[in-house]
């Protein structure tokens, strides 16, 4: 990498440090619980907006894992999850009614609090629809890989989005409050993802999976990005760019062995898919507010009308860790 | 007589305190060294949660960094201080405070009692090492090493260079061979007394403060001399991983731990609830005196250390992204590649389906839809039969196919009526098996009947797309297995080229054929190709092709084709 691509990256990185702390100032502070956490604490970031049914379960999920806080961004929701996420005694609740897109898709919220919380401690950043899953998490809490990563001086893990589906049209699958969402849409696509690596960041660009060939067969460009680096060893010159598939200083994004061999990675399975799903398509198409003007909310809702299957003859049905380790989906590296 | 402990601990004080009492509970008396680092208010509530014991005892405190002089230094000071204090230690074990003891501590001593003069200490010359993953061997003692690599690793290397350019060596100061191994051992008092009141220590401390990594060869180069009987192994179970840190045991490890029958166990997480209480446990079984098997670990870090450094062999994942293909498996398994067979003979692909185990796919490059086997519309990981999907990444579409049908031997149909961008891809790639027919490509226009203008028109196209196909396959980077004939040249013996090919896809296949599959009708096709040449065409790639029918050719005795690999 030569001066200039090293000197404009650093400064695409202030500019978004400077944007950062530019939005904080749209950010309320509804409960703060953040004094007295553990020096060593694991912290989930996270942004949402109308997820209430969904809280229980993820709060649930990411506490088991052995996450000390969760530093959350309640984008103007009016289901209750403001009410929900007020009192539970490891929630530091943010508030909102700016524009999620001037913020970029919350990055530039949450950029500023791990500016100001993360430094020093292992970040996860996740939406409420994202389940995290890594090397032995059946049988290793969460700090036994923050530790390891610590011992082998790695900064950043990557975890693959992988998107979660039902048997059956997705408006029949019913979901309630404090159900396991990958119970409830238990499939996934195994094997047609691309890969593509990106020189100048250093990042893997992953698209493919069931909104890929569902949505976008005749202009796979367009389809979403899986890459994603969620949990970090965060520092304060720190900055994700655009929401967690690329992070600056470029090192972060390079969890990738180059020279045949595997590192270790995860998975984040991506349980959007639920009975929940065509109101929400149906909601975002409106306000506009999400990535590349909602395209794909767009794409959703029109194939909504018929009420899809995404499921077909050779989806896999999740079962564990390993299962998506044995289908090259993510890897163990030297980890035993 | 019983077994002293010498324990260095830099961290996790609660986890080393619980062992630090387990070793005493056993019977052994314990000396603690704690880095000179950590701060003096940990320091002493760790001492005093252990200040009701006299059997533990503190040395004086050095300041040990990785690779470096203070580790050694800490371990002698600790020593001396045991030997002295509790005169009834015969053997003095060196551990950490993340060792955890495997076995109760009254078959260690017990086992040591049977081997009374032995010192436990893996001791080897370099030249016999391979394990080093620093590059430096040698050189670890005649080049001096004042730099911490962790923390000042560009000074470390430039100082390593500098010395290389002056060709600094320094003397030993001793005859014997520099030995190095595992820096946990288990030493007899009259060994260690040996090299601790060595007359020459204080030179041999002077120079092993210079080299690298001490505590790996201090103790293993001088036990050499003071040794009367050394067992070259290390009792303390202790892996490293490729960059040379220790592996780290879990949980989940318990049962491999169990069935170990090693002695002591490094490093163990020290958030490992299951393992601290299951092994610090007071024994209830009988005593037993096996001999230590670590083999299965060993089996399973080596594994990882393999999965790491080499991968799976064509897999391409998010934190697997090979720059050289090439060199690191394009594909997972073998896999076949037809071209001009499914022109040449009617029903090829259902008699190829019938008579073989293969998956049989179509034109999977076929330039309007992927034909997946069977007429799927999709295939096995969700690959779907969009071509502008498959179009996005052909190379990337051809290694997940062979990935998700792993278990299978599959094959596909090629030509040059197809998306040409992946055919260097399998010209390149050792699985792949290709079979060709050049030429074949033209029966399906002569039997079409398109217009004859139109026909020629595309018959040029693809006779130089094929030839440009058939050089990658004949050329010095095609690492394919294949076989290449003319249809001429086919057509001279069809059923022993078939023969031929099916023995190259799976050895034997050729003989298990008992039906063969149908050709198409070729009266007239002699005809056709000599219109294609009175119109100006030069059909080559059809080979010797005579004007009567190739019917009357294969009665010919049949030419050897060419094989190239």
């Amino acid at each position: 990498m030569g001066f200039r691509q090293s000197y404009r990256l650093r400064l695409k990185r202030k500019r978004y440090l400077w944007r950062a702390w530019r939005k904080s100032r749209e950010l309320r502070n509804v409960v703060d619980r953040s004094q007295n956490l553990p020096g060593n604490g694991i912290f989930v970031f996270s942004t949402l907006r109308n997820e209430a049914v969904r809280l229980p379960y993820f709060l649930e999920y990411y506490r088991n894992m052995g996450v000390d806080h969760f530093f959350i961004v309640d984008n103007d929701s009016d289901d209750g999850s403001t009410q929900y996420l007020a009192p539970q005694e490891d929630v530091t609740l943010y508030s909102t009614k700016a524009s999620y897109k001037s913020s970029r898709f919350g990055v530039d919220w949450l950029n500023h609090l791990q500016h100001k919380h993360g430094p020093g401690h292992w970040c996860l950043v996740v939406d409420p629809d994202e389940f995290f899953v890594f090397p032995f998490c059946d049988s290793r809490p969460l700090r036994a890989l923050t530790d390891w990563l610590d011992a082998s001086s790695m900064r950043a893990f990557s975890a693959m989005l992988l998107d979660m589906y039902p048997k059956g049209p997705i408006n029949d699958t019913e979901y309630f409050a404090g159900d396991d969402p990958v119970e409830a849409s238990g499939w996934f696509d195994s094997g047609n993802y691309t890969y593509k690596r990106n020189h100048d960041i250093g990042n893997i660009w992953i698209q493919g999976g069931p909104r890929s060939r569902l949505f976008f067969p005749d202009d796979p460009h367009k389809a979403p990005a899986l890459n994603k680096t969620p949990l970090v060893k965060w520092e304060k010159s720190f900055a994700y760019l655009s929401s967690t598939h690329s992070l600056l200083p470029r090192g972060l994004n390079h969890n990738y062995e180059t020279n045949g061999g595997e590192k270790a990675s995860g998975v984040l399975l991506h349980t959007k898919f639920l009975s929940t799903f065509a109101t929400k398509a149906k909601e975002e198409v409106k306000r506009g507010q999400h990535y590349a003007n909602s395209q794909e909310y767009i794409a959703y809702a029109d194939a909504n009308e018929e009420n899809p299957e995404i499921w077909c003859k050779w989806s896999e049905k999740y079962i564990n860790w390993r299962q998506l380790e044995v289908l090259g989906l993510m890897s163990k590296g030297n980890w035993a | 007589m019983t077994v002293g402990i010498v324990m260095l601990v830099h961290a996790d004080f609660d986890r080393a305190a619980q062992i630090a009492r387990h070793w005493v509970d056993g019977g052994c008396p314990v000396v603690i060294h704690i880095d000179k680092k950590v701060s003096d208010a940990k320091v002493s509530s760790f001492k005093a949660t252990l200040a009701d014991i006299d059997e533990i005892k503190f040395s004086e405190r050095h300041k040990c960094e990785w690779g470096m002089w203070g580790l050694v230094a800490a371990t002698q000071d600790a020593s001396e201080l045991l030997l002295q204090s509790f005169p009834n230690v015969r053997h003095v074990y060196l551990s950490s405070g993340s060792c955890i003891p495997l076995r109760p501590v009254q078959e260690l001593v017990a086992y040591l009692d049977a081997h009374a003069d032995t010192d436990f200490i893996e001791s080897a010359t370099i030249e016999d090492v391979t394990w080093t993953v620093d590059g430096l061997e040698e050189e670890r003692f005649t080049l001096r090493f004042p730099f911490s690599w962790r923390k000042q690793r560009r000074l470390f290397d430039r100082y390593v260079s500098l010395q290389r350019r002056l060709r600094v060596k320094r003397k030993l100061p001793f005859k014997m061979q520099p030995h190095i191994g595992s820096q946990w051992w288990c030493l007899t008092r009259e060994t260690l007394e040996g090299v601790l009141k060595d007359p020459l220590r204080g030179k041999y401390d002077k120079f092993f403060s210079r080299v690298w990594i001490p505590d790996e060869s201090y103790f293993q180069t001088l036990s050499r001399t003071h040794s009367r009987k050394i067992e070259s192994r290390s009792l303390t179970l202790s892996k490293f991983d490729f960059q040379g840190k220790p592996h780290i045991f879990y949980d989940d490890h318990l049962q491999l731990l169990r069935r170990s029958d090693c002695f002591v166990a490094r490093k163990i997480w020290s958030g490992a609830d299951k393992l601290y209480e299951t092994f610090l446990r007071s024994p209830e079984d009988a005593l037993t005196i096996a001999e230590p098997q670590p083999e299965k670990i060993d089996r399973l870090f080596s594994k990882a250390t393999e999965r790491r450094v080499k991968g799976r062999h064509g897999l391409v994942m998010q934190s697997r992204i090979p720059n050289d293909m090439w060199r690191h498996g394009k594909s997972c398994r073998e896999y076949a590649v037809f071209e001009g067979f499914d022109s040449l003979f009617e029903d090829f692909i259902p008699w190829l389906k019938r008579t073989t185990e293969l998956r049989v796919h179509g034109h999977l490059f076929n330039q309007d839809i992927v034909e997946f086997a069977d007429g799927e519309t999709m295939f096995k990981g969700g690959m779907s039969n969009s071509k502008h999907l498959r179009d996005y990444d052909p190379t990337g579409f051809l290694r997940n196919l062979i990935w998700n049908a792993r278990d299978e031997h599959q094959a596909f149909q090629f030509g040059p009526q197809d998306n040409q961008s992946i055919h260097w891809e399998f010209a390149t790639d050792p699985n792949a098996c290709v079979a060709m027919i050049t030429g074949a490509w033209l029966i399906d226009g002569f039997r079409k009947g398109l217009p004859f203008e139109e026909l020629r028109k595309t018959a040029a196209k693809h006779q130089k797309i094929e030839s440009t196909h058939r050089d990658a396959l004949q050329s010095g980077y095609a690492n394919a297995k294949s076989r290449i004939w003319t249809l001429a040249e086919f057509l001279e013996a069809p059923a022993e080229n078939l023969s031929l090919v099916m023995n190259d896809i799976s050895p034997g296949l050729g003989r298990q054929i008992t039906e063969a599959p149908k050709m198409v009708d070729l009266t007239g096709f002699g005809a056709f190709v000599q219109n294609l040449k009175n119109e100006g065409m030069n059909p080559f790639v059809l080979g010797d092709f005579r004007q009567d029918d190739g019917r009357e050719v294969s009665e010919k005795p049949a030419r050897k084709p060419y094989l190239v690999r």
